[in-house]
């Protein structure tokens, strides 16, 4: 058994060793999306346009725009005349959130009564929407918090405004650097994508090309096979995992808090369960198109489905149920951990356990079906 | 336990039929290849022999009937023929991105060839395959012949007792097809039992039994001379004559004749009897205004007999050796 598993590793290296492109694909693509991911990939919102009409002319309004216009996470682009302008920004697209002070603002503000602020957003990005939405809101907060402080200084001395105050303290990522966040993920997502579609492809290929045919004539038990053809796939993987985690922490500065050794458990487990997807995949396809194809309608929804950007907690009830057959989520749950908290095996065992028990399950039902194949 | 085992068949098929859905592959196929014997499958393509082939090596399981190769029932333990038996495919099945050497290595240590033998074994197989000099070319950059002499001999590395070759020939050249049975003849020689399907009618005459087999059934077997003498039911006469397409049309119709078919300019007539069809039939045909210029006795051909067979559809059994 282990004479013939040891035949078919060499034959696979040799194969891989004389294919010069399969080093590249294997190299720069992970290494091109980590950079893209690492550079682009942020929740944060920097400089959003912003157009602002002051119809008040108060030293109030003037005060609150120039809030706007020192923070960073505003960009004045626009002082506007008229609502006209405001409009056509917006339109336009010039600007993505407009500020507009109506007359009487400060007239309000200094009788103590509510003083409305309008902010139109564009929301065809509603993601960026919301979050520049979160800034106006903390500045307005800001703003009003300060004048209320002030108000009843001056007409109550002496007197405190009772209020509570908010200590934000995010733990394990202080700043909540969002590349911290997703570097991790990307080893997750690219780690599913590459391997499903090395494995699948590697052995439709063998279909293709008839030599699993010449293959299966041999005494080399189809166990055997998996096994040789899977081996090679597994320590690649370990390599690109390990390729990506150290770009992560020496260029983006993402930090490693964690044991490597709970790590390497869970990216073992996470790659046997992405070799046996690959597998079963190959089992269904005859060609290599098919299985392009099919790995397409695979990957999509478990990358979706992995909390890799959208947050599971948010999905409605049915997908978060289909979440838990998805060994993406579990290992980014693992791979953040690891990262960011350096927690072990003790708060990680059940995703590790899923993971296996998920491994497992497409392990047995890929080699089953392979069995069957064959008739 | 070694005299019998040579004398008891190699191979036998015994009522192997296979179904895929609807479609009947094989249909009730039986025979039986002796130890150094060289059956021959002919027959169109899609008639079933690739599927027989594919069912002896336990590839696919038969829907029915059962399969013995080397004694071992192929459907209850396919793992044990597979140490037994040699196979080539239709479609050429080494590895295009390794080279001789390495092609060679991966079979020879995948059936655990004894290191001590591998690179003896791996010279003869080299230099049966005409590769002397060019064992680390990559397969790839190989010709047709050569490919195929080197899937027959990654086939024999291990020295199987049986061989099953599927259209090994198909789209080499004559040479390389001559040089090709040359090797196979020299195994059978050796002892080893050789199943080759063709659908090249000049080859089955190498073969020292030939199964000929269309629809998924087998419509006759026996050596290539038997089946020349007795398959067709009557005797074969060469008519050269004037109106060759009249004449096709009316000699069905004259007394004694079972057959007629165009080969050529020539009719290739089955009689009852050569000697009363000799007589009779130039007689036949000059009363229906067409001339006669030639007639003569002639062996059959297996292309005779196929003809004859597939044309008279499955009528009767198949005759049994």
């Amino acid at each position: 058994m282990l004479t013939r598993i040891l035949q078919i590793l060499i034959k696979e290296f040799i194969e891989l060793r004389r294919d010069k492109w399969a080093r590249f694909r294997l190299i720069v693509p992970p290494l091109v999306q980590l950079i893209l991911f690492g550079y682009a990939a942020t929740f944060e919102v920097f400089g959003v346009s912003t157009a602002v009409l002051d119809l008040d002319h108060s030293q109030e309004s003037r005060e609150l725009l120039s809030r706007f216009t020192y923070s960073t996470r505003f960009h004045v682009v626009l002082v506007a005349q008229s609502e006209r302008d405001i409009e056509r920004a917006i339109d336009r697209g010039d600007a993505i959130v407009a500020v507009v002070i109506h007359p009487q603002f400060a007239n309000l503000l200094r009788k103590g009564q509510t003083a409305p602020l309008q902010v139109v957003v564009d929301g065809t990005n509603s993601n960026s929407a919301l979050i520049a939405l979160d800034y106006v809101g903390q500045i307005v907060s800001g703003f009003s918090r300060d004048y209320a402080v002030d108000l009843i200084q001056r007409t109550h001395p002496g007197q405190q405004l009772v209020q509570i105050d908010l200590e934000q303290r995010p733990w394990f990522n202080e700043d909540l650097n969002s590349r911290w966040f997703f570097v991790p993920g990307v080893i997750a997502s690219l780690t599913l994508v590459l391997i499903v579609n090395l494995t699948s492809f590697a052995i439709v290929r063998e279909r293709e090309v008839g030599t699993l045919e010449q293959i299966m004539v041999t005494p080399i038990r189809p166990i055997e096979f998996i096994f040789g053809k899977t081996v090679p796939f597994f320590l690649i993987g370990l390599g690109l995992v390990a390729m990506i985690a150290t770009v992560g922490i020496l260029w983006f500065g993402v930090p490693f808090v964690g044991n490597p050794l709970v790590m390497l458990a869970g990216t073992s487990l996470f790659l046997l369960s992405t070799l046996a997807l690959g597998l079963l995949i190959s089992t269904l396809c005859s060609t290599q198109q098919q299985a392009f194809a099919t790995n397409f309608f695979v990957i999509n929804p478990l990358f979706t489905l992995s909390g890799f950007a959208f947050p599971i907690a948010s999905m409605p009830t049915f997908l978060q149920w289909l979440t838990y057959a998805n060994p993406v989520r579990y290992y980014l749950v693992i791979i953040r951990a690891v990262f960011l908290k350096g927690v072990g095996f003790a708060v990680l065992w059940p995703e590790m356990l899923a993971l296996a028990a998920l491994a497992a399950l497409l392990l047995a039902a890929s080699i089953a079906k392979f069995r069957k194949s064959l008739d | 336990m070694e005299a019998r085992a040579a004398a008891a068949p190699q191979v036998v098929a015994e009522d192997l039929t296979k179904r895929f859905g609807s479609f009947t592959a094989v249909d009730g196929i039986s025979f039986r290849i002796a130890r150094g014997e060289i059956m021959g499958f002919l027959g169109p393509n899609g008639a079933g022999k690739s599927t027989t082939i594919r069912i002896l090596c336990g590839l696919l399981r038969p829907s029915g009937g059962r399969a013995f190769v080397a004694g071992i029932d192929v459907a209850r333990d396919p793992e044990r023929v597979r140490e037994r038996i040699g196979y080539m495919s239709q479609k050429f099945s080494l590895y295009n991105d390794l080279s001789v050497a390495e092609n060679l290595r991966f079979f020879g240590g995948v059936y655990r060839v004894p290191r001590a033998e591998l690179a003896e074994r791996m010279r003869f197989v080299v230099h049966m395959a005409g590769l002397d000099g060019r064992e680390d070319a990559l397969v790839a950059t190989l010709a047709g012949g050569w490919k195929q002499r080197l899937a027959l001999g990654c086939a024999i590395l291990h020295r199987p007792p049986i061989l099953f070759l599927d259209e090994p020939t198909s789209g080499v050249d004559p040479a390389s097809r001559r040089r090709f049975w040359d090797l196979i003849h020299g195994l059978a020689e050796g002892g080893v039992s050789v199943l080759v399907s063709t659908h090249y009618m000049d080859e089955a005459s190498y073969c020292n039994e030939i199964a000929l087999i269309n629809q998924g059934r087998l419509i006759a077997l026996g050596s290539p001379g038997k089946l020349k003498r007795s398959a067709l039911g009557g005797e074969l006469l060469l008519v050269e004559c004037d109106k060759v397409g009249a004449a096709l049309e009316l000699l069905p119709q004259a007394p004694g004749v079972l057959d007629v078919a165009a080969f050529g300019n020539a009719l290739h007539v089955l009689v009852e009897s050569a000697e009363r069809g000799l007589v009779e039939l130039p007689r036949y045909l000059d009363a229906k205004g067409i001339d006669c210029r030639n007639i003569a006795r002639i062996d059959p051909t297996l292309e005779d007999v196929f003809v004859r067979l597939v044309a008279g559809g499955t009528r009767g059994e198949a005759p049994r050796p």
